[in-house]
């Protein structure tokens, strides 16, 4: 019995050693879960966080582009993009082809992305379509597959107002135009949200809107959407008539440089991205730059007056018509024989202008031109807009000299002229240039006397009369202001018979000057291509039209019927 | 006698309808409350974790339906039967890993499965309860304590099929069937001392085995366990996870189905090995504590019926399968906690799975025959 107790007290012993170890690991576990749910709770519970929580961003609606009037232009709506994710959207291929008939898509082209793209999380199958319909593919109930807010542009003037507004790109980014250069104005600030996401990092629900998004601002173009449709609608039928191969209509108000209307051709509608094609989207009107031949000659003309050496009446001798400078030979059409400076303008006496910038100081004509802002941005600050070329040799040389007091060997964009345009009928003050509605008072840039520019101006409506080269530009009931010109184009180092442009360059009405316009018409083909028979008649429908719907007072009208004026003065 | 307290209260005639029907089918009414509270925190649980499956959870109650019945028959079987049965079934489950080894199903990149036409099953299961009733059958046939050439003959039974299935490989399986059979040495009455020798000799096999006998995943699986932000993104992620999940449910837990971790897919295995982690965070640590202390009734009610054992067979079996019920909760929420590597465990009960729920279920089905064996004898 001995070995026996000493067995039952072994026995104890082991059985008191087996509770005390299960005790103990039991106690371990126990402290274990303390450890992870009491003492680390908050720290696994932010790594847990971390994991599902993720922060996105909320597309913001772009600020609308209007016109003066306040005209949309250029409108964001919401829309959506359907996007997938392939992994998921693979195990519910039975419904593929309910998917494919709603966002109207070949099946083969949804199995082709899913298929090259199984290893991605985010596809998009289709953007930009409308909410109901993206209602309609989430009542599919396919898994992996989800709607994303969007906003779609949408330019309800199109092709009118296309090189102005510019685009964007379907990421909602300005590309072109002032939809480029105003884009950090018109883009909104996104919101942020706090979204619990899955392993796969698809979104389950909101947890809490952090920033609301911010819609960008509206921006106020100086446009006006009537002058604007007027001058496309005339241009294009002018180019068309003409077969040109572009061409470009600029108007400006004198005084706040804004522009009301800037329409080019050949043109597209930023509707269609399948139009959106290089050489249509050019605004030539800013990035193109021309020689402006003889709608240079006020310039020339109002740099002599500058100079003091000259007076409206001065006579200068244009006989026998031309005249050799070194080695160029400058030529007229005509003898015009002695001719005073409206004469020169009138006629457009490439030997008057010469006579004239050979007698002036040397750099006197460069200085008035580049005052009138030749040969430097205008500070539009629109995209791609070129600065012109205007040498500096032209402050020497006299052959430089002679060949730019007519208007070649320096080139300006149909902008830069509008405004040297807009100094002349502004009595002297060069605007600003502006493509946002001014709303306070601009100051312009006094770049010339006030007397010479007075007088350029009366000289320049001898262009527009009767016999006038320019007389096509007339309008009824208003007093118009310009030059014609007809610019050879240069082509290989030499300047071609056959292929011209025709310019023509004004403001209206003379006695209280409102708009200056710009017309140029690239290449016409046929056997008119001069300015006088080309660019006047197109100025003056746009012109006419534009004061018309400006509401501008007539300064050219027969005196009034008494009975008019009697009831008049009876108000 | 020992035990002469016992059997005095026990030899009173059943007083309720209740006790006396459980008396019929021999079993064990606070086990069986045990049992079916957590089968029914499992079911709960499996809702929430299988992202609220009714399909899943209704397979599941199948599973446990048919780990009831076999409960329930193996209950019917006294254990001097189970006794004659050992050697037998020992045979059989050594000659069925065999079998695996040679021609078994592969799934999930091991050779687990045997097919016999109409039914498929893990033979390696088997093995823990073969494993236990063979060493308890061995060593009862002698006196006790037992000496050492028995004792080093009863480690090889206990080795070999170890082996075997750490072969398939199947490291889970091989611990539980391992510890099973250790026990049963243990309520043997080795000596203390020969079990810390045990230990240290255990110890030194370790790098033996990691240069020699474990796969590159197994190794893969301990260096993860010893620093899981070495690869967060690869094998360390299973556990980032669980942490992250138990550890987020704080004191009271984020609620039944709340749970986000596990609901959004961030907590891999979520339904089988790692559903301690749904748990742990939908029910907090009180419900931890609570659900431990569930367990623990289970294993000290099986420890009880082992001691009330007068028959030495018996008293090692029960002490063996209670004690292996207490290791199979231990490796689970150690290795879902972090404190163990990743072995293939499941949370007794709980866990998706039919195999390992019919297995625990039969163990506890001779659990009840060996308690109500013991009220037979007494009579």
């Amino acid at each position: 019995m001995k070995g026996k107790g000493r067995d039952d007290l072994m026995q104890q012993a082991r059985h008191r050693f087996l509770l005390l170890l299960f005790a103990a690991i039991a106690i371990g576990l126990l402290v274990r879960a303390v450890d992870l749910q009491v003492l680390r709770q908050a720290f696994l519970q932010n790594q847990g966080d971390v994991r599902q929580q993720r922060v996105v961003t909320t597309a913001a609606h772009r600020g609308m582009v209007l016109d003066r009037n306040g005209e949309a232009l250029a409108v964001s709506t919401p829309v959506d993009a359907v996007w997938a994710n392939p992994k998921k959207l693979l195990s519910d291929q039975d419904l593929w082809p309910q998917l494919a008939a709603l966002l109207d898509l070949p099946l083969s082209a949804i199995q082709k992305k899913v298929f090259k793209n199984q290893q991605k999380g985010f596809i998009y199958l289709k953007r930009l379509v409308t909410p109901i319909l993206g209602q309609q593919v989430m009542a599919l109930k396919i898994a992996g597959v989800g709607l994303q807010r969007e906003y779609y542009r949408y330019y309800p003037a199109g092709e009118v107002t296309s090189h102005v507004v510019g685009f964007t790109n379907i990421d909602d980014q300005g590309q072109e135009g002032l939809e480029l250069a105003f884009d950090r104005w018109l883009t909104g600030v996104p919101g942020r949200k706090l979204i619990v996401q899955d392993r796969l990092g698809r979104p389950v629900g909101d947890l809490q809107q952090l920033t609301v998004a911010q819609p960008g601002k509206n921006l106020t173009l100086s446009i006006d959407k009537r002058l604007q449709y007027l001058a496309y609608r005339e241009l294009k039928a002018t180019v068309q008539k003409y077969r040109a191969r572009s061409g470009s209509v600029v108007i400006m108000d004198v005084h706040t440089g804004e522009i009301l209307a800037m329409v080019n051709q050949p043109s597209y509608n930023p509707n269609k991205r399948s139009e959106r094609r290089s050489a249509a989207l050019r605004n030539r009107a800013v990035t193109d730059v021309l020689e402006p031949g003889s709608t240079i000659k006020p310039l020339t003309v109002v740099a002599a007056l500058e100079s003091g050496q000259y007076r409206p009446d001065t006579l200068i001798q244009t006989s026998p018509g031309w005249f050799m400078v070194k080695r160029l030979t400058v030529q007229d059409s005509h003898d015009y024989g002695l001719l005073d400076l409206t004469g020169i303008i009138r006629k457009s006496s490439n030997v008057g202008v010469s006579k004239i910038a050979l007698s002036l100081a040397p750099e006197q004509l460069w200085d008035v031109f580049s005052r009138l802002g030749l040969g430097r941005s205008s500070g539009s600050g629109f995209p791609g807009e070129s600065a012109g070329l205007l040498s500096r040799s032209g402050k020497k040389g006299k052959v430089k000299r002679v060949t730019m007091s007519y208007g070649y060997g320096l080139s300006v964009t149909p902008l830069q002229l509008v405004r040297a345009y807009s100094a002349l009928a502004a009595e002297g003050i060069l605007p600003p240039v502006f493509f946002q509605k001014v709303t306070d008072g601009v100051k312009g840039e006094r770049v010339l006397s006030r007397q010479a520019a007075l007088r350029v101006s009366k000289m320049m409506m001898a262009v527009v009369a009767k016999g006038g080269t320019g007389a096509r530009a007339r309008i009824v009931g208003y007093q118009v202001a310009g030059k014609t010109g007809t610019v050879r184009k240069s082509a290989s180092g030499t300047y071609a018979k056959d292929r011209h442009v025709a310019l023509f360059s004004g403001f209206a009405p003379v006695s209280s000057p409102r708009l200056a316009a710009v017309v140029v018409v690239n290449e016409p083909q046929g056997k008119k291509y001069y300015g006088g028979q080309v660019a006047a008649p197109l100025f003056s429908k746009v012109m006419s039209g534009a004061l018309r719907l400006l509401n501008v007072l007539p300064d050219d009208l027969p005196e009034p019927p008494m009975e008019y004026a009697s009831i008049g003065g009876g108000l | 006698m020992a035990y002469y307290g016992y059997d005095r209260r026990q030899n009173n005639p059943p007083t309720s309808l209740s006790r006396m029907i459980l008396q019929f089918f021999h079993l064990d009414g606070s086990l069986l409350i045990l049992i079916s509270l957590l089968c029914g925190v499992g079911l709960l649980v499996l809702y929430s974790a299988s992202g609220e499956s009714v399909r899943i959870v209704n397979r599941q109650a199948m599973h446990l339906a048919a780990a009831y019945a076999g409960m329930l028959l193996l209950a019917q079987v006294s254990p001097q039967t189970l006794q004659r049965w050992s050697p037998w079934l020992f045979l059989l489950g050594l000659l069925a890993l065999l079998a695996v080894l040679l021609f078994g199903e592969i799934g999930k990149g091991a050779q687990r499965w045997i097919n016999l036409g109409f039914i498929r099953f893990q033979p390696s299961e088997m093995m823990k309860l073969a494993v236990p009733m063979m060493v308890a059958w061995y060593l009862s046939a002698f006196a006790m304590p037992p000496r050492s050439m028995r004792i080093l003959m009863a480690m090889l039974l206990v080795l070999v099929p170890c082996v075997m299935i750490g072969m398939q490989p199947d490291l889970g399986t091989a611990i539980l069937v391992g510890s099973a059979g250790f026990f049963v040495l243990f309520f043997a009455g080795m000596r203390l001392r020969l079990i810390a020798g045990l230990l240290v000799v255990a110890g030194t096999m370790v790098p033996v085995m990691w240069y020699f006998f474990m796969h590159a995943y197994q190794r893969q699986r301990v260096l993860t366990f010893l620093n899981p932000e070495s690869d967060p993104l690869g094998s360390g992620y299973h556990i980032i996870q669980s942490k992250i999940a138990i550890g987020s449910g704080g004191l009271y837990g984020k609620g039944w189905l709340n749970g986000s971790q596990s609901q959004l897919d961030f907590l891999p295995e979520s339904s089988t090995d790692f559903i301690f982690a749904v748990f742990g965070e939908e029910f907090g640590w009180f419900g931890v504590v609570m659900l431990l202390l569930l367990y623990l009734l289970v294993v000290i009610r099986g420890l009880m019926i082992a001691a009330n054992s007068q028959d030495r067979y018996a008293r090692m079996l029960a002490g063996s399968l209670s004690m292996t019920f207490f290791v199979y909760l231990v490796v689970n929420v150690g290795m879902v906690t972090g404190m163990l590597p990743v072995v293939g465990v499941p949370l007794p009960l709980v866990s998706y799975g039919g195999t390992s729920a019919v297995t625990l279920m039969l163990g506890f089905g001779i659990l009840m025959s060996i308690q109500s064996d013991r009220r037979l004898l007494a009579r």
